[in-house]
């Protein structure tokens, strides 16, 4: 089982990602949990600068933007 | 033309070569490096000969446009109808082709400078020289309002003085690629340098007296409690992937703003053909003092994006407004709002809150005054 916390305080962008990953991991048959992370408490400890941001069992995968469901494939491989 | 489909058609083989390694292949890492510069050749000749293409028909669009109003329709140049539909044809192809253009440029360079670097550059930074550099790095470093928080807490925990990280917060968002290219492309390109050097001035200028009063104590307390930690994942930036996010931002700022920027223009030429110059003249013109507050007074809770202040602007000058008075108006929008003091909120309290408004929108009244004075 996967989990994946999708970090942004909710705007367009951290919808957009939400939904590639959750795409993404479906495509591959990965098992899986989303959770988002609104709370800009949450988001600064983290670090991230620029969200959204992807976390991958508590790893940092990404930042700052969306990429397209077959980078992210690649990312939840990796 | 040939040449370029020939181009065209040879790069999704180029992208797809390298994919035999499946988990690597997007940071290229395990790619041979011969083949990584015969990668980064082939996107740099295609860029050249986009460029030209790209400059070939942009060169062409008033011929087009006045083709197609004058001969092809036979309206008349002198009937308003006639001199707003030449303006709307011109102009749209023309601000479009322009912001493709900017902000794919922009895209690239941002990929040099990430939030992380301008970090590094500002921290610990000594006052007058941090603010400067931070009001520069504002315009470069890739940044969206909704990141504000997160960044400006990024920022001071790492020991980016207060001040210096507001010079950067006013920066940002005020001087940006699609408000300078929409200045451009409309009103010409002193306008553009007028108000990008005031936008960095007012930057530096408010950033340097929030730190002068230091007002750390009105940080909400847990942001410094906030523990530094340096974000860090493995990216390595070759051409390619520089291109890849400049075609990535052109998709994502065009892809949002080209519906606000015909609308703009469509207004813009309305006005053009219709309404008559010196309209505004007596109450937004030189000789109006007061409306360079009153503007701000209106601008400063109201937020929009800088393509969506263009029709306004485009409006306001082409009347007879005053130039101090619309650029304090459009600043005011662009750089302060309303939803955006209540983000800041979660970490800023009222006081901080209340100066940095009081501080920037004293800046931008200055601008307006000083520019109705001068020109």
């Amino acid at each position: 089982m996967q989990n994946f916390q999708i970090l942004g305080s909710g705007c367009a962008n951290c919808k957009k990602l939400t939904q590639n990953v959750a795409t993404a991991a479906e495509q591959l048959g990965i098992p899986y949990t989303i959770e988002k992370v609104t709370d800009i408490e949450a988001i600064a400890r983290s670090g991230v600068m620029k969200t959204p941001a992807l976390l991958v069992n508590g790893d940092l995968k990404l930042y700052g933007r969306v990429p397209g469901i077959e980078e992210l494939k690649k990312i939840l491989v990796s | 033309m040939e040449s370029i489909e020939k181009t065209t058609n040879s790069l999704p083989i180029a992208t797809n070569k390298p994919c035999e390694c499946v988990a690597d292949c997007a940071a290229n890492l395990s790619l041979p490096k011969e083949h990584q510069t015969s990668r980064t050749f082939r996107f740099f000749s295609l860029l050249a000969v986009a460029i030209a293409v790209w400059w070939f028909i942009y060169r062409q669009l008033e011929a087009i446009a006045n083709w197609l109003v004058f001969t092809m329709l036979r309206l008349d140049a002198h009937t308003a109808f006639g001199s707003a539909s030449q303006f709307f044809l011109y102009e749209t192809p023309k601000v479009l082709m322009l912001l493709t253009l900017v902000v794919f440029g922009v895209g690239i360079l941002r990929s040099f400078f990430t939030p992380e670097r301008t970090r590094r550059v500002l921290e610990g930074k000594r006052e007058i020289t941090g603010n400067a550099l931070a009001a520069l790095l504002g315009v470069v470093t890739p940044f969206c309002s909704c990141s504000a928080v997160p960044l400006f807490i990024g920022f001071v925990t790492s020991g980016v003085p207060l001040g210096v990280t507001f010079s950067f917060l006013i920066s940002a968002p005020m001087i940006n690629e699609v408000a300078l290219v929409l200045l451009f492309g409309l009103f010409g390109w002193h306008i553009a340098v007028i108000y990008a050097g005031m936008g960095l001035i007012i930057a530096f200028l408010s950033g340097w007296m929030i730190g002068r009063f230091k007002m750390e104590k009105h940080v909400e307390p847990w942001v410094y409690a906030t523990p530094v930690k340096a974000t860090s994942v493995a990216k390595i930036q070759g051409w390619p992937e520089r291109f890849h996010s400049g075609a990535e931002a052109v998709r994502e700022i065009v892809g949002k703003v080209w519906l606000f920027v015909i609308f703009g223009i469509a207004v813009g030429a309305g006005i053009h053909g219709y309404v008559p110059e010196h309209f505004l003249a007596h109450i937004m013109g030189k000789g109006a003092w007061w409306s360079v507050p009153v503007a701000i007074l209106v601008g400063v809770p109201m937020y929009a994006n800088a393509a969506g202040m263009i029709p306004i602007v485009q409006a306001l000058l082409g009347k007879g407004a005053a130039l101090g008075t619309v650029l304090a108006f459009m600043m005011s929008v662009i750089a302060l709002s309303f939803p955006e003091t209540i983000i800041l909120r979660k970490v800023l309290r009222p006081r901080l809150i209340a100066t940095f408004v009081g501080v920037v929108s004293t800046g931008i009244l200055i601008v307006g005054f000083l520019f109705n004075w001068l020109m």
